[in-house]
């Protein structure tokens, strides 16, 4: 299918909407009534036609309207985006990685020709049309991770791989929930994730690095996170939390379900042949409360995960204040009628 | 002062442990204030051809001359006290440059000390197998502001007020030692104006 492209704004006047379309993509991230931590991480394989799993990057309707807003961020911060200088060879390993799958799995979309180690690539819906040398930084207009992730959706964390850990030595972060890579970079897996309650207790992240540095090339895989964001807000970072914060205030019944969103990234990992450096997109995606409920599945269990989530997690999440709220409201929406297993809308 | 119990708490945070002397090419020793006790608890242990091959850079901060003159009779090859870290910076710089294969650094006092003077010896290309840190006297932060970057020195209270931009922040539990500094984030953001009353946290 061709995709139309939105014009919309994930900040100000915030115009982002999401299309019947992407409601019904939309990756729900609850299998079940109620969540806790997990290492729930599957193989990235092609599942379900149209879905987000199906591509490898995948492409949407939020596509323009988002990178421009990552350039707007980085126009304000440019320290969003950092790579040390070890990390270079893993952008290049991250610029084919993208461009050989995007113009692979969207040919009306993106092109790429090469010619020994001269490239061409073309962006369609970007207006893009760049040639260059493979490896050489000084033929393209940033860096090499910098040049590709203004042209993808998701924050990127790259992650050098040492001393039997991961570091976070490189990264694009505009899009992030509530944390901050300049302050993050160079800290190994267990220091980025310090300031996450309970997981460490639980042994999340012993098992999960042991699984991370195990991917192997070309066998990538992926899991699901998330919080929740008042307005369509993209940038949730702490550096303008100040800035944002406030936004959280001022949720009535009545504005709730065109205020509130569920945000739900979607996280997968690469290993990179070069540079055997493992590449951690984390895609965003935002839905209202509104749209959530025009799945009636999704309605009930919403209601009752968040209804019945562990206060420390409300807490980290940052909507412990507006959990009464949600609940009363969401709850308009659950009749107590069991819902089936899986996250994916009923069939009827 | 005994040395310092940090609760369990920051997995981002370095763990101390105590000074001991080991054998090397030279030793590279920085102190600020009671971290001189580490120091010359070091020197019960040690014989004076050890002190042949140390340099000592002392900053005695508010201890004033509690210890430097104890520090200076140790006989060091190179002893200095300096006022303040910022002023010793170039000299750290140059010492850690002109380090040998085998020399053993040895840091001790506060955070924002051996935290900075890990960041240089690290980037000064020291294994981290050669570098020795304990924690003594204050336990005071040296805080990052996640907003505008300024660092704030000494801080004491949660929240505090950003020496640069000026907003009240509390201190998050999340330390990065490329920055040698704790996060701060603003306590308000939510409720501007909304400021809890500063708890003395830190000593």
């Amino acid at each position: 299918m061709t995709i139309q492209f939105n014009d919309e704004t994930f900040h100000g006047d915030f115009t982002f909407k999401n299309s019947d379309w992407a409601i019904k993509r939309f990756p729900f991230p609850f299998h079940e009534d109620s969540y806790m931590y997990s290492v729930n991480m599957e193989p990235h394989t092609s599942y379900r036609p149209g879905s987000v799993f199906e591509r490898t990057f995948d492409v949407d309707e939020h596509y323009v309207s988002e990178m421009k807003d990552r350039a707007r961020v980085l126009a304000n911060d440019p320290l969003r985006c950092q790579s040390l200088p070890h990390m270079t060879l893993a952008g290049w390993d991250l610029v084919e990685l993208i461009m050989e799958a995007k113009a692979r799995e969207y040919p009306d979309l993106f092109e790429l020709h090469k010619d020994g180690n001269r490239w061409r690539w073309i962006n369609k819906p970007l207006g893009i049309d760049d040639t260059f040398t493979f490896l050489d930084e000084s033929t393209l207009p940033y860096g090499p991770m910098e040049y590709i992730t203004r042209q993808t959706q998701g924050d990127f964390a790259v992650l050098d791989q040492r001393d039997d850990n991961l570091w976070m030595d490189a990264g694009m972060v505009t899009t992030q929930a509530d944390w901050s890579l300049d302050f993050d970079i160079g800290m190994n897996f267990f220091e980025w994730h310090a300031p996450v309650p309970k997981a460490h207790e639980m042994g999340i992240f012993v098992r999960a690095l042991k699984f991370l540095l195990n991917i192997q090339q070309g066998q990538p895989a992926r899991r699901l996170n998330w919080t929740m964001t008042v307005n369509p807000l993209l940038d949730t970072s702490p550096e303008n939390y100040h800035k944002w914060g406030v936004m959280k205030q001022g949720l009535t019944m009545e504005n709730i379900g065109d205020k509130q969103h569920l945000r739900v990234e979607l996280q997968t990992f690469f290993r990179l042949p070069r540079s055997n450096a493992l590449v951690f997109p984390i895609r965003c995606y935002l839905i209202s409360f509104n749209d959530l409920v025009t799945v009636p599945k999704w309605a009930r269990r919403l209601h009752r995960v968040i209804r019945d989530l562990p206060e420390e997690l409300a807490t980290y999440k940052g909507f412990i204040d507006n959990r009464p709220l949600m609940v009363e409201w969401l709850s308009q929406f659950d009749d107590g009628s069991p819902t089936s297993d899986g996250i994916w809308p009923d069939d009827d | 002062m005994s040395k310092t119990q940090f609760p369990p708490s920051i997995t981002s945070r370095p763990v101390y442990g105590e000074l001991e002397a080991r054998s090397g090419s030279g030793h590279l020793m920085i102190a600020d204030a009671e971290g001189a006790e580490a120091i010359l608890d070091l020197a019960k242990s040690v014989d004076q051809g050890f002190w042949a091959k140390a340099h000592i850079i002392y900053i005695p901060k508010k201890t004033g001359t509690k210890y430097s003159s104890q520090l200076e009779e140790l006989g060091a090859g190179q002893y200095y006290a300096g006022p303040s870290y910022e002023a010793a910076q170039g000299r750290i710089r140059r010492a850690l440059l002109d380090c040998h294969m085998g020399t053993q650094v040895y840091l001790s006092g506060t955070e924002s000390l051996m935290g900075q003077a890990m960041a240089e010896a690290t980037a000064a290309g020291i294994p981290h197998t050669a570098i020795q840190a304990e924690h003594r006297g204050s336990t005071a932060r040296r805080m990052q502001c996640v907003h505008c970057k300024g660092i704030t020195e000494d801080v004491t209270t949660d929240p505090f007020e950003c020496s640069h931009c000026g907003l009240s922040l509390f201190v998050r539990d999340h330390y990065s030692r490329r920055l040698a500094a704790f996060q701060g984030v603003r306590v308000d953001a939510e409720d501007p104006g909304n400021i809890p009353e500063k708890v003395e946290l830190f000593k």
